[in-house]
């Protein structure tokens, strides 16, 4: 063993600089099944309170639905726990496939291959489709996982302004000698809940000869008429290439991910894409699961409906209640606060009145952006909302903050 | 000279990360990454933006967030590739 003092005290130090940095994370214990209410332990050793959660992904509320369940335990029996092997080996089964299918025919794509996760997805995708004489061009705001991809894969990389088309358009001309690119974009900005302007970006994508990448991991359940995605919602289901999208969130909350798009990029990832071929197959259960998620939300939009319902009422009665909101539609609803500190404090005044939310700063989000990001769920009910209302206008109250512009809110906190 | 290359990287910061109707002002000393001006992931077209206009590969362990901090700081990085 050569863990010495020296490599001790440089992690040491590191995670001094973390905690001085304010970024220090900690991990709440949730002793319940995620749910609209949820049971946490927090700090680690405090008496457990029963909380509204106001942070999850989960915004169907099929992560504990009992058909969900009922579908995993079937799974369980039926295939086993695990197939300890790669897909391409041994570890594809028949239901590996069905789900597969069945995602291509809800989401309107070619083919689909499943991922260990969406982040793996989008470190994958992007290194088969494309090579040092081709492009990458986008947007500035992309999730992390797609920074990641792109860092892996050896095409040029160009990004503009956050949803801005005439920046994109710039790009694209100047991009003009590049063999192939692709435009690359969340469908659901995580940080702001802002949607793509996606029939703009597939209008350019034509005009310059480029394709179109999606990740709408925020997105694929409920944004659009039938809850198929961003593609759907701004009416250019045929025009998009490749999707990538996770079964972590809305689709059930568990694990996995995947691209869906062209069967050609489909099966070139199949062949060649390292985090599929080197990670073990998604496992039966959530395979099984994540089957009867998709038979749900491609029978019946009820849920995707009553997400949208709250999603209005929850925006409306916290703008009526002088919060300062992000304009927008989808259940990603960001308060701002602008400070670090002041975020943090209001959220966990928040979570002593029974309100589970994070704030969220400086890396996360840029410089004198913090905020705490609310998620609405298709499992609130129109008391929890109401609760989480009367709770951020106390809280509110109490820093002072109510009806106040940003400017005011900094002039009075800070950046 | 440096006076010109000064104006030509401040044009193109706030040409290509400021909202066009930003009012921000930005100078030879203004902190770009360490501010959130440009992110890590944006100072990609930075570095791009330069190395087309002198003509030079920065390679990656020339290109940190610290030397890319400020317009001053990039000049004396392109300093290290050409005369100006």
């Amino acid at each position: 063993m050569a863990y010495s003092e020296k490599a001790k005290s440089f992690y040491e130090n590191e995670l001094k600089g973390i905690r001085q940095g304010g970024l220090f994370k900690e991990e709440r214990y949730i002793k319940s099944q995620q749910a609209a209410k949820i049971r946490v332990e927090y700090p680690i050793g405090a008496p457990i309170k029963d909380v509204l959660n106001f942070c999850a992904n989960n915004y169907l509320g099929l992560s504990s639905h009992p058909e969900v369940i009922a579908a995993a335990h079937k799974g369980l029996d039926e295939r086993g726990y695990g197939l300890s092997s790669v897909r391409f080996i041994c570890g594809t089964q028949d239901i590996h496939r069905e789900l597969e299918n069945k995602l291509s025919a809800f989401l309107g794509m070619e083919d689909t291959l499943l991922f260990p996760s969406c982040m793996e997805a989008n470190a994958g995708l992007f290194d088969v489709m494309l090579d040092k004489d081709d492009a990458m061009i986008a947007d500035r705001l992309v999730h992390a996982s797609i920074v990641d991809g792109m860092r892996l894969c050896k095409a040029q990389l160009y990004n503009y302004k956050h949803s801005d088309m005439a920046h994109l358009e710039e790009k694209l001309q100047e991009t003009q000698h590049c063999r192939l690119r692709l435009i690359i974009t969340d469908g659901v900005f995580s940080m702001d809940g802002d949607i793509v302007k996606l029939d703009k970006i597939c209008e350019l994508a034509e005009k310059y000869d480029a394709m179109v990448m999606v990740d709408d991991s925020h997105a694929t359940g409920f944004i659009g008429k039938h809850g198929r995605g961003t593609h759907e919602h701004c009416g250019v289901m045929d025009k998009v290439d490749v999707i990538t999208t996770t079964l972590g969130k809305a689709l059930g909350g568990a694990a996995g991910g995947c691209v869906s798009g062209k069967k050609e990029i489909v099966e070139m990832c199949r062949q060649r894409a390292r985090p599929y071929l080197f990670s073990n197959t998604v496992p039966p259960v959530v395979v099984a699961a994540a089957i009867k998620v998709v038979d749900l939300i491609s029978e019946s939009t009820d849920r995707r409906d009553k997400l949208e319902e709250n999603t209005k009422y929850f925006r409306e009665k916290m703008i009526n209640a002088g919060l300062d909101i992000k304009k927008g539609e989808s259940p990603i609803v960001p308060v701002m606060l602008y400070n670090a500190k002041l975020a943090q404090d209001v959220a966990r005044d928040l979570y002593e009145e029974g309100i589970y939310v994070v704030g969220f700063f400086f890396p996360v989000v840029p410089q004198g952006q913090a905020r705490i990001r609310t998620q609405i769920s298709a499992d609130h009910e129109k008391e929890h909302l109401d609760n989480a209302i009367t709770a951020f206008t106390k809280i509110g109250e109490k820093y002072k903050i109510l009806s106040k512009k940003k400017d005011e809110i900094i002039a009075m906190y800070g950046m | 000279m440096s006076e010109e290359i000064k104006k030509l990287i401040i044009d193109y910061v706030k040409k290509e990360y400021l909202e066009e109707d930003s009012t921000m002002e930005v100078n030879e000393n203004t902190k770009l990454i360490s501010s959130g001006i440009v992110d890590s992931f944006s100072m990609v077209s930075l570095k791009m933006f330069i190395e087309n206009k002198f003509a030079i590969k920065i390679p990656d362990d020339k290109a940190t967030p610290e030397a890319f901090d400020s317009v001053n700081n990039i000049i004396n990085v392109i300093k290290e590739f050409v005369k100006i």
